[in-house]
C-alpha cells in the first residue's frame, strides 16, 4: 500500500510508482489559515530537490512549496485555484498539487514516515 | 442568553445600513452611484452644438456619471472621510511603518509660497533656492550615512531599493561580471520589497535563516554566501535591513560586510528602519554600499494617504557614478540639476523633474528644527519608548527575542500563548480596535507564527504608551480567563462602523467593479 511521507517544511508526499504527488500538511494548512490563491507549476518543468514549485497564499502570508525530489512536473491540480477547499482533502482524494515523476525514487528515504512527522511535530512552537 | 450576546445582538441591530446607521452624528454613506439622482449638478455646461469628434464618434451616450450638486458632493467625501483613521486621531503602532507625528512646522514651511508656488520647468537660475535646498539635504543624508553619493530622486521606500539595486547591477556589469554574479542574498525577515527588487533586477534570490536567534549570524551568511562557490564569486550582493524586522540590532553586520565585501559582493540596506539610529551609528562606518533612506518615516513627512513617499538612496564614492540622475550639484556659487550627459555611467532616470520636492523641504525642516543632538535624541526616545513596552508585555504575551537584551525602536510579540486558549493574532487585533486602539502590524515578520510588531515611536507620551499596555494586559487577560475565550474574541470589533470583515472571502471573490444592483 503507498504511504504518504512528510518534509519538515511540511509537505506531504504520496508515493504512486515513480510518481510523487505533492500537497501540504494540515498542520502546513493550520498554519497558513484558509487559501486565498494556489501558483501552480508548468507542466513539463524540471525540477531539483528543494526547488520551489508552487506557491499557496492565505490573508496572512504566502508560502512557496517545494519540491521534495528530482524530477518533472507530470501534471498540475488544475482545479485547485478555484476550489480551494481541496487543498484540505487527503492527497489520494485530490489534495494534491503537483505530480512529479521522480528521477531517483531514493530521495524518499530522507524523508518522514506519519509517525515521525507527528513527533516532529512536538518539536515545534 | 447572556448579557454580552443581548448586548452584541442589540449591536447589530444597530448597524443595519441604509442610513439607519446615522446615529449621533456618525453617518453611513452610499456610494456616489448608490445615491437617488436630481437632475441637479455641480456645473452646467452648454451642450456642444454642431461638433463632431475628431475621433469620430459623431454623439456621445450618457456615460452615467452620478448627477450630484457641489455641497453634495463634498459632504459625499467629507463623511467618507471621517471614517479614516490616522496618527492625527491617536496612537498608530504600527511596526515597519514608523507612524509618528508629522510637525507642523514643516507643513507651514512646506506651503511657504516661494515653495509651492515654484515650478518644476522654471529656469535653473530661477530656482537656486530650492536647488540650494536639495543640496543641503544630500549634505545631511551624507553626513548622517556616511555614505557620499546621494540621489534624492526616488519617490518611495521601494523606489529607492530599485534605485539602489540597479546602481549595484550597474556596477557589475561595468565591471565585465554580471554574467556570473546572479544571486542576492536576504534573511527570511526581510521586507517582500527586498527579495521582489532583486528579481526585478534580473538576480535570483538565495534565502538566510534567522529564526533561532533573530538575527542573521555569520554562520548562516557564510552557508549562503558559498552555498554554489567556494570564493562566493557568484553572489551579486546582499539586502539586509538595519535594525532588522524582529526589531534587533545586527550585532555581526561588520563581519559579515567584510565577507561579503572579500567575495566581490556589495551590500544593499533597507533603511526603513534608519530612524533607530540617525546620530547615533553611520551606516558607512559598518560596510554598507548603498541605502534607501525613507523620508516620510525617519525624517518625518506625512505618509499612509498623506503622503507622497520619498525614498533617497546614499551609497559609496564607488557606486556614486551609476546612481540615477539627477542630483544637484554646485559649480561656483550656482546649483545645478544634472542630466544623463553629466554622468553617462549613471542607470539613468527614474522619475520626473528631481523627486518629490515638497518632501524634500518637510524632512529638512525637520533636521533642522532638531539639529544634529536632536536627531540623536529622536533616535534615543524611539528606543526607549519600544522596549518600555518590550518590558511591560514580556509577561503578558510570548517576546521571542527579548532574552537577548534591549530592543531597537520596535517590540515583537507573538500569540503563542494566546493560541492556547484559541485566540489569535488576528483576534488580538480586532479586540484592539474594540477597545479603541488601531492594532499593530500583525502577521510580520514571517520568521515565526502569529507575529505582531508594536513601533511606538518617539512621539507618543509616556501616558499614552500606558493607556496601550493597560488595555493589551486586559486583552491577554480576557484570552486567558473568558471560559468561552475563542467565541468571545471571534465576535470583536463590536462597536466599529463594520464588524468582522470575511477577508477570506474578499480576496477570494474580489468585486473590483460597481454594478448596478
Amino acid at each position: 500500500m503507498a504511504e504518504t511521507k512528510y518534509t519538515e517544511d511540511h509537505e506531504a508526499v504520496y508515493v504512486d510508482g515513480d510518481v510523487a504527488w505533492v500537497g501540504i500538511t494540515p498542520y502546513a494548512q493550520e498554519a497558513l489559515g484558509d487559501l486565498v490563491f494556489v501558483e501552480l507549476p508548468e507542466v513539463g518543468k524540471s525540477l531539483s530537490k528543494g526547488d520551489e514549485f508552487a506557491v499557496v497564499e492565505s490573508v496572512k502570508t504566502a508560502a512557496e512549496v517545494y519540491s521534495p525530489v528530482d524530477g518533472e512536473v507530470v501534471e498540475a491540480n488544475d482545479n485547485m485555484p478555484d476550489d480551494l477547499e481541496l487543498i484540505t482533502k487527503s492527497l489520494a482524494d485530490g489534495g494534491w498539487i503537483a505530480k512529479i515523476k521522480m528521477s531517483d525514487a531514493s530521495q524518499l528515504d530522507g524523508l518522514m514516515d506519519e509517525a515521525a512527522y507527528q513527533d516532529y511535530l512536538k518539536t515545534l512552537d | 442568553m447572556s448579557a454580552e450576546s443581548k448586548i452584541v445582538e442589540m449591536m447589530e441591530e444597530d448597524h443595519k445600513p441604509e442610513h439607519d446607521g446615522d446615529r449621533g452624528l456618525h453617518y453611513e454613506e452610499n456610494l456616489l452611484w448608490e445615491k437617488e439622482h436630481s437632475d441637479s449638478s455641480g456645473v452646467d455646461l452648454p451642450e456642444p452644438a454642431g461638433l463632431k469628434s475628431r475621433t469620430g464618434v459623431a454623439e456621445r451616450g450618457n456615460i452615467g456619471l452620478p448627477q450630484v450638486s457641489e455641497p453634495q458632493a463634498l459632504r459625499h467625501f467629507v463623511r467618507m472621510s471621517t471614517w479614516n483613521y490616522s496618527i492625527d486621531h491617536g496612537f498608530f503602532p504600527l511596526g515597519s511603518c514608523t507612524m509618528k507625528h508629522n510637525p507642523r512646522l514643516n507643513e507651514k514651511i512646506a506651503r511657504h509660497p516661494k515653495f509651492a508656488h515654484i515650478h518644476p520647468m522654471q529656469p535653473e537660475s530661477t530656482v537656486q533656492g530650492a536647488l540650494g535646498l536639495i543640496y543641503e539635504l544630500q549634505e545631511w543624508l551624507a553626513e548622517l550615512t556616511n555614505l557620499p553619493g546621494v540621489c534624492l530622486s526616488p519617490a518611495a521606500g521601494a523606489h529607492g531599493e530599485l534605485a539602489g539595486m540597479m546602481t549595484i547591477r550597474r556596477a557589475h556589469e561595468q565591471k565585465g561580471e554580471i554574467k556570473k554574479r546572479k544571486i542576492v542574498l536576504t534573511p527570511d525577515s526581510s521586507h517582500g520589497t527586498n527579495p521582489a527588487t532583486a528579481v526585478t533586477c534580473g538576480f535570483e534570490v538565495r534565502n538566510m535563516p534567522t529564526k533561532e536567534t533573530g538575527i542573521l549570524t555569520v554562520e548562516a551568511f557564510k552557508e549562503a554566501l558559498y552555498k554554489t562557490d567556494p570564493d562566493g564569486a557568484d553572489v551579486a550582493g546582499m539586502m539586509v535591513t538595519n535594525p532588522n524586522t524582529c526589531g534587533l540590532f545586527e550585532k555581526d553586520i561588520i563581519e559579515i560586510a567584510n565577507l561579503l565585501h572579500k567575495a566581490g559582493g556589495y551590500f544593499y540596506m533597507d533603511g526603513a528602519n534608519f530612524n533607530a539610529l540617525v546620530g547615533k551609528i553611520r551606516p558607512g562606518d559598518f560596510g554598507v554600499d548603498v541605502m534607501h533612506i525613507n523620508l516620510h518615516k525617519t525624517f518625518s513627512t506625512p505618509h499612509g494617504g498623506g503622503g507622497p513617499g520619498s525614498g533617497p538612496i546614499c551609497c559609496t564614492d564607488e557606486l556614486a557614478q551609476f546612481m540615477p540622475v539627477p542630483t544637484v550639484v554646485k559649480i561656483g556659487d550656482m546649483y545645478k540639476l544634472e542630466t544623463i550627459e553629466d554622468r553617462p555611467e549613471s542607470v539613468g532616470r527614474l522619475k520626473g523633474y528631481q523627486g518629490q520636492f515638497g518632501m524634500h523641504v518637510r524632512a529638512l525642516s525637520y533636521m533642522l528644527s532638531h539639529g544634529a543632538d536632536g536627531l540623536k535624541r529622536v533616535s534615543e526616545d524611539a528606543v526607549l519608548n519600544a522596549n518600555y513596552i518590550l518590558r511591560q508585555l514580556e509577561g503578558d504575551y510570548y517576546a521571542p527575542y527579548a532574552d537577548q537584551g534591549p530592543c531597537m525602536h520596535e517590540a515583537l510579540l507573538t500569540d503563542k500563548h494566546q493560541k492556547e486558549h484559541g485566540v489569535q493574532t488576528l483576534d488580538i487585533a480586532k479586540a484592539l480596535i474594540e477597545k479603541g486602539f488601531h492594532p499593530m502590524t500583525v502577521y510580520f515578520p514571517l520568521v515565526l507564527p502569529g507575529t505582531m510588531l508594536i513601533e511606538p515611536t518617539e512621539t507618543e507620551s509616556k501616558d499614552s504608551l500606558d493607556r496601550f499596555i493597560t488595555v493589551m494586559k486586559d486583552i491577554a487577560n480576557e484570552a486567558e480567563t473568558n471560559e468561552n475565550a475563542a467565541d468571545h474574541f471571534h465576535s470583536f470589533p463590536h462597536s466599529s462602523p463594520r464588524r468582522r470583515l470575511d477577508e477570506v472571502k474578499a480576496a477570494r471573490n474580489p468585486q473590483l467593479r460597481w454594478k448596478p444592483a
